[in-house]
């Protein structure tokens, strides 16, 4: 018997314990629960677009000595597919992770996915607005989720633009140019006619914050339910609902004025959108003057204003952090939740990216009220936003109000948008897609 | 390790009438006959048990329950029969899926194979810098398939997009990759050919250049040109290759995913407002994924997807095994 022989043998055989040592290793991992009250090295918070966690992280570490590891992703909608999946194979969540209103009550209808943070961060009920923190509690009443930020409504829009179009550019001129969702479509025509181009980036970002104005019942009964009564297309919640019906009418007359320059939110068209001037408004909920800020570019800065919303005060976004059950240091997550969700924190991210505190300290800090966004024109944001959240109409929100929306509602409206289908047609694949996304 | 046999030593004596081999030299040698073959090819097999045999029996298992994807590990998943399967008659959606990839498929996989074999063919003749070239095709398959996917979306993209800004140039109208059915699916089949061209080339090449040389001489000399040569002995001897790159690529193209998901930015799996881009494999995901509670439906799904390859696999096979009688 020759040795190299030999030596392929053994290295066949190498081989062979390796691959099965390591499916082994795979299988026994979980095994290696920290004993309690452990110091962990490194805790992961999972966000999806922008929190403005980077700098409070940096000082949660200095303070601590404990890693933390920020996961960001940037759409919300790729972000609950990867959460499904840590929850699915019970490994793989963030010790911390952001819960957005449209997926939050998904993920209450199996609390014991989750870690009850009532007893690990004391009695916050006080500090924060009160339908917010009460959202983030469970049937059985546990304690999900603390606040971090609401969406109230404002319109971010380009004041260059603007003055081209020979429109007024000073924030309180715009607002005032747009007191109902008519007198928008009206500013949106003039638009058109002087620049022959389209006002606003799209109709969804419309019909999303009409729904939040009208409040109420959208997609969902106050039971969780799609139907009053039977599983019946007429009983359909979503196609008598003075919220949707509210929403689908605005965004008609938008798209029959043309008002839009039909770019679909986060398509690529938009994005570069931002910076190329293709629309001159959008939609902005506090959180979203970061993502303005991030697409624009520095080169925009000092662009963009912030004016008031047509039709009154609304919510759009916002979101909790929880702690996953399967998290091997739930104590040390949960009191990183509370940190990232205290009064100064809350006000050291909106300055960062724009979340819109609920921590009502916060939220009367002179720090947020005096702020001044310098790359919206120096816009007074914390003003602007801050005195819009006190009249925030809460909604029902169902188990998957935001699959509904994004799957249902918004693929329905933008197709009527781009021209593909009739008005009827669109509301008829709206209310044939309500069942398939809404179920639950 | 216990087997382990010292090498013999160097033989002194003057070769006599060979002796008989020790009882445990006879064993170890019979043992590493009839094992070791099997233990060297036991890495492959151990590994796509784990990730490719197991995870299919899985999902067979899973198909005939009505499983909760996030939920099932507490809540438990109740049998259903053949229900998923049946479900799948009925759902216009699932057959907007399969049209939508059987679409595609043929839309990108007719025009590059018959790219790929007027590729092979030009670099089967004697080219300067022959190596550089035929190794030049293959670089679109090395890149990763969501760059592809990033920057062919902003290429065709409505508004700014270099093809749109060319089609302008040339005078026409500007067109909505999204705004309709053969715009979308065009782009997609694009970016898959843009892939998948000259790594087929390149399997159609190595075909051609093992065509033995003297069928070319025979063919000359009865007067054969070029075009004739191609089509009466390429063509014909070229054939295993061609099931080969047709299998191949029925297998990926049913499994289209990355491209038309990274395309249609914003719709995610739905493919489209309409889902004009939606395919199977996105379906899966998103009965699976995006509607956890469908997990069961999603692998239901999966099989038939299974099935259809197999089924024009072997299609494909008998044809071209006809063809060669």
């Amino acid at each position: 018997m020759s040795v190299t022989k030999h030596r392929l043998r053994r290295v066949a055989a190498v081989a062979l314990v390796a691959t099965v040592a390591l499916g082994a290793a795979a299988a026994c991992s979980k095994n290696d629960t920290p004993a309690a009250g452990a110091k962990p090295d490194k805790l992961i918070v999972d966000t999806f677009g922008e929190f403005g966690y980077d700098d409070l992280v940096k000082q949660y570490e200095a303070n601590t000595g404990i890693k933390v590891e920020l996961r960001k992703t940037a759409q919300l909608g790729d972000y609950r597919p990867k959460l499904v999946r840590y929850l699915a194979t019970g490994k793989g969540a963030g010790d911390v992770v952001a819960l957005e209103e449209g997926i939050i009550n998904e993920f209450k209808i199996n609390p014991a996915n989750w870690v009850d943070l009532a007893p690990l961060v004391g009695d916050v009920s006080a500090n924060y607005l009160p339908w917010k923190y009460e959202l983030g509690k469970a049937a059985d009443g546990k304690l999900m989720g603390v606040p971090t930020d609401v969406g109230s409504l404002a319109v971010c829009y380009r004041r260059d633009l603007f003055q081209a179009a020979g429109l007024p550019a000073d924030r309180d001129a715009v607002s005032a140019l747009w007191p109902t969702w008519d007198k928008f479509v009206e500013t949106a025509t003039k638009y058109r006619a002087a620049t022959g181009k389209g006002l606003l980036d799209s109709v969804t970002t419309a019909a999303s914050a009409v729904i939040f104005q009208v409040g109420g019942e959208s997609f969902y009964n106050a039971d969780n339910q799609l139907y009053n009564g039977d599983a019946k297309p007429e009983n359909l919640v979503a196609a008598k609902s003075p919220a949707v019906k509210s929403a689908w009418d605005t965004a008609v007359k938008l798209v029959n004025a043309n008002a839009t320059a039909k770019t679909a939110t986060w398509s690529t068209e938009w994005s570069a959108g931002f910076k190329n001037g293709t629309f001159a408004a959008t939609l902005c909920p506090s959180w979203m003057t970061g993502i303005v800020s991030d697409n624009s570019g520095p080169d925009n800065k000092g662009k963009w204003d912030v004016a008031a919303v047509p039709g009154g005060a609304g919510n759009w976004g916002g979101s909790w952090l929880s702690v996953p059950a399967q998290s091997k240091y739930p104590a040390e997550a949960a009191k990183l939740a509370a940190f990232l969700t205290n009064a100064d924190s809350q006000v050291a991210a909106f300055k960062l990216k724009g979340p819109l505190p609920t921590n009502l300290t916060a939220l009367q800090n002179p720090d947020f009220q005096s702020y001044q966004n310098a790359y919206f024109n120096n816009a007074p944001t914390g003003k602007i936003f801050g005195e819009s959240v006190s009249k925030i109409k809460p909604l029902v929100l169902g188990p998957k109000h935001g699959s509904v929306k994004e799957k249902a509602l918004e693929p329905a409206l933008q197709a009527f948008e781009q021209g593909k289908v009739s008005e009827a047609d669109a509301w008829k694949q709206f209310l044939n897609d309500v069942p398939i996304q809404g179920a639950y | 390790m216990s087997l382990t046999v010292k090498a013999p030593p160097a033989r002194l004596d003057p070769p006599g009438p060979p002796q008989p081999p020790g009882r445990r030299r006879v064993h170890i040698g019979r043992f590493d006959l009839k094992f070791s073959p099997y233990l060297y090819v036991a890495p492959f097999f151990v590994v796509f048990g784990v990730f490719g045999a197991y995870p299919m029996f899985r999902t067979l298992y899973m198909s005939f329950f009505d499983w909760d994807l996030v939920n099932e590990r507490t809540l438990g998943h109740p049998f259903v029969g053949f229900d998923n399967y049946a479900a799948m008659f009925t759902d216009p959606y699932y057959w907007n899926a399969l049209k939508n990839t059987i679409g595609i498929f043929l839309l990108s996989t007719i025009p590059q194979i018959l790219l790929a074999l007027f590729l092979a063919n030009a670099l089967n003749r004697p080219l300067r810098a022959r190596t550089l070239l035929r190794m030049a095709v293959l670089v679109p398959n090395a890149t990763s398939v969501a760059a592809v996917g990033i920057i062919f979306g902003t290429l065709f993209q409505r508004d700014f997009g270099v093809i749109n800004w060319v089609i302008e140039k040339v005078g026409l109208e500007r067109i909505d990759w999204h705004g309709s059915l053969w715009a979308e699916w065009t782009a997609v089949a694009t970016m898959v050919d843009w892939r998948w061209t000259g790594y087929n080339a390149l399997i159609l090449l190595a075909g051609m250049q093992a065509i033995p040389r003297d069928l070319y001489e025979s063919a000359a000399i009865d007067g054969a040109n070029q075009w004739r040569q191609f089509w009466s002995v390429t063509f014909p001897m070229l054939r295993p290759t061609f099931l080969f790159v047709t299998i191949v690529s029925i297998v990926g193209g049913l499994q289209l995913f990355t491209e038309p998901v990274i395309f249609n930015n914003g719709f995610s799996v739905m493919g489209g407002t309409r889902r004009e881009a939606q395919t199977m494999t996105m379906y899966i995901w998103e009965k699976s994924i995006d509607q956890t509670q469908n997990a069961g439906y999603g692998a239901a799904v999966s099989w038939s997807l299974f099935v259809l390859i197999m089924i024009a696999a072997l299609v494909n096979f008998i044809l071209v095994r006809k063809s060669v009688k």
